[in-house]
């Protein structure tokens, strides 16, 4: 409860007019020429010394994504995206391969700290107390992964905590294994080429029967002009794992749109459980709509084992647009999915997401709960998928999409796909469309509420059920970050 | 007795029509003052224009309190000034839990006033003691404001906000619409506790039982925009006996 008013006051003394996360780091960097072939791709492969194997994989999804097209179809406009005007590497010159925190970058580091990201293991543990609020972190800047922390303590466990590539070369057998398993090389076009280029991203293994003992968390900074991100990122819950897993992304203000299309698989075997946790914070662009990330990307996790259990938290702030929709095949029976999402779009933003339950095992729920949150000129749409297949006996589904309106220029949209193919199936679906009033703003402020305050105090009302959903580590950030997006969307 | 109050000459008006024509009203520390008035007078007007609600513009004339001037002030400054206007149809606020309201407000008016911060169990100790009084259970604080409340509970409610918040001046819009006989004694005697040499009291109504219950000290007749007719608490009883009729003309004269 204090929760909501310390967040109150963290927001108010953050200076508002400036996305703050804006900053330019000055590294030197190694930067491939622009444009895609099969030379780039090769060149990726090469950097990151795959096998051939792995080279293999990358030009069959070139190739395949030469003869694809973009999408069209979700409620997002934006000028055609130049293909070949991009850098599809970019890596800060002097930490290729970094082997301990001493060999980093000290700018880079310096920036980390600057976003509020801890990566000196020794001031983490100094600093927090309590095994429970720790949290092991893979910082990736534009290309690569520059550190991974508390790597010795998780091989303890059995747990494997890396960079992809470095998954790629020292754990090839589960790479090879799971790599496009839940997402396939032609899944669509953005996956596809991420197929084809990706970079970096985490690789996450949990063995048989454990419980990661610390939060995972992996932080993306996309920092040189005209280059894109392309991340791909592959956890693994062996049967009765558990692991929680946040992700958090920054970006520089440039003028210009900047191209981030990540990839995420996530595999849950028996009894597994993963929660995978988004605090999406990319660059927004200015008040007029310039700039900012186009955040095309494909997540999915599949409960492959009985009794598994994958949830999807979402907290969507930044991005210019954002196209993404986290879903669950829900494979094993008895498995479940969860979606719970809160997405919020000030200024130009425009927001086209949602999920996909796939219900293909007997007695698999799901549950989906969606909070779209419209401000300034923005538009927001939710896109959701629920479908029984005709062996899933006694799939169930709740659905609940709440949107929440701010000032009369923005737009909400809610489109739910329902499709049963058994008789068996229960499905719920629930929406709402409301407004910030005059009246409860009035009554707010006559209580001696300022304004601002008064709209995080509705909105944070509004998203609770959501922000509840996250790591506890994460709640309180969740929510000034909420009220630093609506700033100055009232009066 | 100091002035806590002074409305002079007040014009207000809702869009292109004027409601208040030149209202004066001065209310001393300690004071508990009813205005009465029939349907369409500018009892709410009153109110919500001292609270500064931005659909009413005030055209002409002057309000201060303890000699500030009110008009210059954003609502939430004369919340933090002392202002605190129980309104006749409390606002719902899903998802953020009656204390959590109390708390943002308490602590906003106190930062505005340059007090330091409550501790939360001293807060806790205060929201406690008044809700007690009030027949407000500890589940009713962490229900989401007023949302599935009954009228009895909304008015109770807004009778804690008055407590907790400890203002300067109490405006109650019509406080006594849509309660029982059981529930309007619970909401008088809140305000009743709530009297104070310090405070002074607005009470805004209709009909005389609620006067019964909180007696007040002076009585106004508000009509056509006007005070047409001020005296002391046999006033409020002559308008219930002889109603409004005599003084509709009075106003359009």
């Amino acid at each position: 409860m204090p929760a909501v008013q310390e967040t109150v006051d963290r927001v108010r003394a953050i200076d508002v007019d400036q996305y703050k996360y804006g900053f330019v780091t000055e590294i030197e960097s190694d930067k491939v020429r622009k444009g895609l072939d099969e030379d780039i791709v090769g060149f990726i492969s090469e950097k990151k010394a795959e096998p051939a194997w792995m080279l293999e994989w990358r030009l069959d999804a070139f190739r395949r994504w030469q003869t694809m097209a973009e999408p069209t179809w979700a409620r997002v406009h934006y000028p055609p995206i130049d293909f070949q005007d991009l850098h599809y590497y970019s890596a800060p010159k002097s930490t290729a391969g970094p082997k301990s925190l001493d060999e980093v970058d000290p700018e880079l580091l310096a920036m980390y700290e600057k976003l509020g990201i801890p990566l000196r293991e020794r001031e983490i543990l100094a600093g927090v107390e309590g095994a429970g609020s720790r949290v092991a972190v893979d910082a990736v800047f534009d290309s690569v992964s520059v550190v991974t922390t508390f790597k010795e303590e998780l091989a303890k466990a059995g747990v494997i905590f890396c960079s992809i590539s470095e998954a790629v070369r020292e754990h090839p057998e589960l790479v090879r294994r799971y790599l496009g398993s839940v997402v396939p090389v032609t899944d669509n076009f953005y996956a596809t080429l991420n197929s084809a280029v990706f970079s970096d991203g985490s690789f996450v293994y949990i063995p048989p029967g454990v419980r990661c003992p610390m939060e995972l968390s992996t932080y993306f900074r996309i920092n040189e002009r005209n280059t894109g991100q392309f991340e791909r990122t592959l956890i693994i819950a062996d049967k009765g794992a558990h692991v929680s897993y946040l992700e958090g992304c920054t970006a520089p203000m440039r003028d210009e749109n900047q191209l981030h299309a990540a990839v995420v698989e996530l595999v849950a075997l028996d009894d597994a459980e993963i929660k995978y946790s988004t605090v999406q914070n990319w660059y927004p662009g200015d008040k007029e709509g310039r700039g900012g990330i186009y955040n095309f990307v494909t997540k999915r996790g599949d409960c492959r084992g009985h009794n598994s259990r994958i949830s999807w938290t979402q907290v969507e702030t930044g991005s210019a647009i954002t196209w993404k929709y986290p879903s669950c095949i829900l494979r094993g029976d008895n498995s479940r999915g969860e979606f719970y999402s809160i997405a919020v779009s000030n200024g130009y933003q425009q927001v086209d997401s949602g999920t996909k339950m796939i219900h293909l095992g007997k007695n698999t729920s799901s549950r989906i709960i969606s909070k779209g949150i419209s401000a300034g000129h923005s538009s927001n749409t939710y896109r959701g998928l629920v479908q029984a297949h005709r062996k899933a006996d006694g799939a169930r589904n709740y659905t609940q999409c709440d949107s929440l309106l701010i000032g009369d220029q923005c737009g909400a949209h809610t489109i739910p796909y329902i499709e049963a193919k058994t008789k068996t199936a229960v499905f719920e679906h629930e929406a709402t469309t409301s407004k910030i009033s005059d009246a409860q703003l009035f009554y707010c402020r006559s209580r001696g509420i300022p304004q601002e305050e008064a709209v995080a105090l509705i909105v944070n009302g509004f998203v609770k059920d959501v922000i509840q959903q996250l790591p506890m580590e994460f709640a309180v950030e969740a929510q000034k970050l909420i009220g630093v997006s609506l700033e100055g969307s009232v009066g | 007795m100091t002035n806590l109050l002074e409305v002079r000459n007040l014009h207000a008006s809702v869009g292109e029509r004027e409601i208040l024509h030149g209202l004066n009203l001065t209310i001393g520390a300690g004071e508990v003052h009813a205005v009465m008035g029939p349907n369409g007078s500018g009892k709410s007007t009153l109110s919500h224009v001292l609270a500064g609600r931005d659909d009413y513009e005030v055209t002409d004339g002057t309000i201060t309190l303890d000699g500030q001037d009110l008009l210059e002030l954003e609502p939430e400054e004369r919340a933090a000034a002392g202002v605190f206007l129980a309104l006749q149809y409390p606002v719902e606020i899903p998802g953020v839990a009656n204390m959590t309201f109390l708390k943002a407000a308490l602590t906003a008016q106190r930062k505005a006033r340059g007090e330091p911060d409550l501790s939360t169990a001293d807060f806790m100790k205060r929201v406690r003691a008044e809700a007690d009084k009030l027949g407000i259970s500890p589940e009713m604080l962490k229900r989401p404001v007023n949302v599935g409340f009954s009228g009895g509970e909304k008015k109770r409610n807004e009778i804690l906000q008055m407590a907790v918040l400890s203002p300067r001046l109490c405006v109650l819009d019509e406080t006594d619409s849509g309660l029982d006989i059981d529930a309007l004694r619970i909401v008088a005697d809140g305000v009743n506790a709530l009297r104070s040499p310090e405070r002074g009291m607005l009470v805004i109504t209709h009909y005389q039982r609620l006067l019964d219950l909180i007696v007040p000290d002076v009585v106004h007749v508000l009509s056509g925009g006007k005070i047409v007719k001020t005296g002391g608490p046999g006033l409020a009883l002559e308008l219930e006996e002889r109603g409004y009729a005599e003084y509709l003309g009075a106003a359009a004269a």
